[in-house]
């Protein structure tokens, strides 16, 4: 496909309330500067039901258009839906650049599009330059589990096109709300949606934690021996004004719900502050948390590969040592 | 039923370390496995056949002779038949040439073990880590999808698909043919038989070359076929050496390291 403009597109992924994931507010940051120097429009495309809150938001952070798809069919996600949405703006627009959040559902549809749109699609990135020379977007990406870091580009086909991991890029700050607002009129009818959810078996809200938004975390692992242990936990996470994460050995104890999960089967964080107790760093682990500022380790096993990427690491007995430092927090912060 | 498994032959990045000279991947001497999600996807369709003994399950494999030891691993745990698709001229390819070679490697095999009624992918490879190929086979193939699958059963011409979402789980129906790429489940898929095990040394890979795959058109495979092109990949800056702290007692570790983080501005 021939790009018709310099446009830089940025998916806003919404919510079912009708506003916007943090993601998609994100990217808006990063990418008011690459299409400045791609020398077109910072566009900011909002699909969902309801959707006033999420194209109030998209304005407030800079955008200077937003493309609105809005109907009921797009309230809860599905596949088609968002697919033939994004296509269908995508072909009568012809940007030539599309960020998308890596989020589960930005995974799921992107594939899709750029597949049916015959053009490159770099996965997760962590990195979003121009190449001054060529124009291009370098994209960068982790690949082996996070050990090797890799710079694409997609040359020749238009849109160029990557899916972003949330948490890496800052909101940008809030200014006057001058976006131009186009909206279109599309619509998929019930039998191009080819499935359906049977069930929704939600974790209770208090189950329910927003680890990508998070600034400090507070994780556990096998080392926390059980539910209870997550209690100390979550004190120090309360006295730091965190949340609380876990790896995948405590989520499959059945010690803390799924949502709670790091690393490659769970959330990838990027918090100010990550603190790992009895936890011992699998790669599927270590994964998810190296887009941390400051990872503190508590291990009692000295060997422990958690302490090859924490930039501290204490030696001893979590239970012995949490609620004392806990302690030291509530002063600071009382 | 008869359902087709992608599997992808993969080395095993918990063994992967750098070099601290050259600061490079060591790849030499780390060994291949099966990609874990694709011994989930294995598993979910054995299950299958568990309860609907006359389902077949074919698995099938793009990449050098070597990934027949893949293979062989997924003819030993609970595949019918496998197939290799090997090609030079598929070397190089991203996920949408990867995707599309599959597509046409499906539409060959089809033509000998009859349709398809699901096709089943990993989440993703722990290589390339992309999670791309299997929506992207789907969109080749025309087919309705769901990701992040953990479970499934057949309920008439559907599929119903235990499905991980963001905050909890759901049943997703959707009608057969289609495609489901699966995560990690909360049990361990099964291990083979020793007497599988030897009848899978002894069987049979099936290979399809490019020219074997007839509706292929070659200038969408392989790099030529990529519209994306790593320019460049580097390991990447390793954090210098953590602060160890342990000092007497717990307490005192405990005291020691509210300081420094607080000294850090870190609290
Ligand atoms: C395909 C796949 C995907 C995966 N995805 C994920 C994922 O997303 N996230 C994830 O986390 N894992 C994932 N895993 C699992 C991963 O490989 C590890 O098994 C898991 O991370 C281990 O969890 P853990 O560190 O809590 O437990 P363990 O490895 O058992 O470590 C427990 C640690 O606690 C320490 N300890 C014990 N008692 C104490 C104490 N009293 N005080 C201080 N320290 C103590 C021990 O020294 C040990 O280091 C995945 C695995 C596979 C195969
Ligand atoms: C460093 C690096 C970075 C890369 N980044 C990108 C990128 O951002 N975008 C891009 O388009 N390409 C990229 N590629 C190319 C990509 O890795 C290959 O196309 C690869 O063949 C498939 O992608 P994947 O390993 O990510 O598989 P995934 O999409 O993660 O695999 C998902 C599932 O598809 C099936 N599958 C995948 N490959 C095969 C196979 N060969 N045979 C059978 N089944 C298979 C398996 O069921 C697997 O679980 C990159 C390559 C490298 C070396």
């Amino acid at each position: 496909m021939e790009a018709k403009s310099k446009d830089l597109w940025v998916f806003i992924e919404t919510k079912e309330d009708g506003s916007a994931k943090n993601v998609g507010i994100e990217l808006l940051n990063p990418g008011r500067e690459l299409a400045n120097k791609q020398g077109g429009k910072l566009v900011a495309v909002v699909v969902g039901y309801n959707t006033k809150a999420a194209v109030e938001e998209a304005g407030k952070h800079g955008a200077d258009q937003i493309i609105v798809v809005d109907g009921e069919e797009y309230k809860v996600f599905s596949t088609d839906a968002y697919k033939l949405a994004m296509l269908h703006v995508i072909e009568k627009y012809a940007p030539t650049t599309i960020l998308i959040g890596a989020t589960p559902e930005g995974r799921d549809f992107a594939p899709r599009l750029s597949c049916n749109l015959k053009t490159g699609l770099t996965a997760d990135c962590t990195g979003l330059d121009i190449d001054d020379e060529t124009g291009n977007m370098i994209w960068t990406r982790p690949t082996f589990g996070g050990n090797l870091m890799a710079c694409i580009m997609c040359p020749d086909n238009r849109p160029q096109m990557g899916t972003v991991r949330p948490g890496v890029f800052k909101k940008p700050a809030e200014t006057e709300n001058k976006a131009e607002v186009i909206t279109e009129d599309f619509h998929v009818t019930p039998d191009q949606i080819r499935t359906e959810v049977l069930k929704v078996m939600k974790e209770s809200a208090a189950d329910f934690v927003d680890l990508e938004g998070a600034d400090i975390i507070v994780s556990g692992g096998r080392g926390v021996g059980g539910a209870d242990g997550f209690k100390i936990l979550k004190d120090l996470a309360d006295a730091l004004g965190g949340v609380v994460g876990a790896s995948r050995a405590a989520v499959d104890e059945g010690w803390i719900s799924h949502s709670h999960q790091v690393g490659q089967t769970g959330k990838t964080v990027g918090p100010k502050l990550y603190i790992a107790c009895g936890i011992s760093g699998a790669i599927q682990h270590a994964a998810g948390i190296t887009g941390s500022d400051v990872i503190v380790a508590i291990n009692k096993d000295a060997d422990a590969p958690i302490f090859d990427i924490a930039d501290y690491g204490v030696v001893g007995n979590l239970f012995d040592i949490v609620p004392v430092f806990t302690e030291e927090v509530k002063k600071l912060k009382g | 039923m008869n359902i087709l498994v992608c599997v992808k032959q993969v080395p095993d990045t918990t063994e992967i370390k750098i070099d601290p000279k050259t600061n490079t991947l060591i790849r030499d001497g780390v060994p291949s496995i099966v990609n874990p999600f694709d011994g989930y996807a294995l598993e979910a369709a054995a299950r299958i056949k568990d309860k609907n003994p006359d389902t077949k399950i074919v698995v099938m494999s793009m990449g050098p002779s070597q990934a027949e030891a893949a293979l062989r691993d997924c003819l030993a745990i609970a595949a019918d038949k496998a197939y290799l698709v090997s090609d030079r001229a598929f070397g190089g390819s991203d996920t949408l040439a990867t995707s599309y070679i599959l597509s046409s490697a499906v539409k060959k095999i089809e033509e000998l073990e009859g349709k398809f009624d699901a096709v089943f992918c990993g989440k993703q490879a722990i290589d390339g880590d992309t999670a791309q190929v299997g929506p992207e086979l789907a969109e080749h193939l025309g087919y309705p999808q769901v990701t992040y699958g953990l479970e499934v059963s057949l309920e008439d011409d559907s599929l119903h698909v235990l499905r991980e979402a963001e905050d909890g789980t759901e049943i997703i129906g959707v009608k057969l043919p289609c495609v489901v790429t699966f995560t990690k489940p909360s049990f361990d898929p099964r291990f083979p038989t020793i007497k599988r095990k030897m009848a899978a040394r002894r069987a049979k890979i099936e290979q399809l070359s490019a020219a074997d795959l007839t509706t292929i058109d070659l200038t969408r495979a392989g790099l030529k076929g990529s519209p994306t092109k790593v320019k460049k990949s580097f390991v990447p800056p390793r954090k210098e050496a953590g602060v160890v702290i342990k000092e007497a007692t717990p307490e005192d570790s405990a005291h020691k390291l509210f300081q420094t983080l607080n000294d850090a501005h870190v609290i």
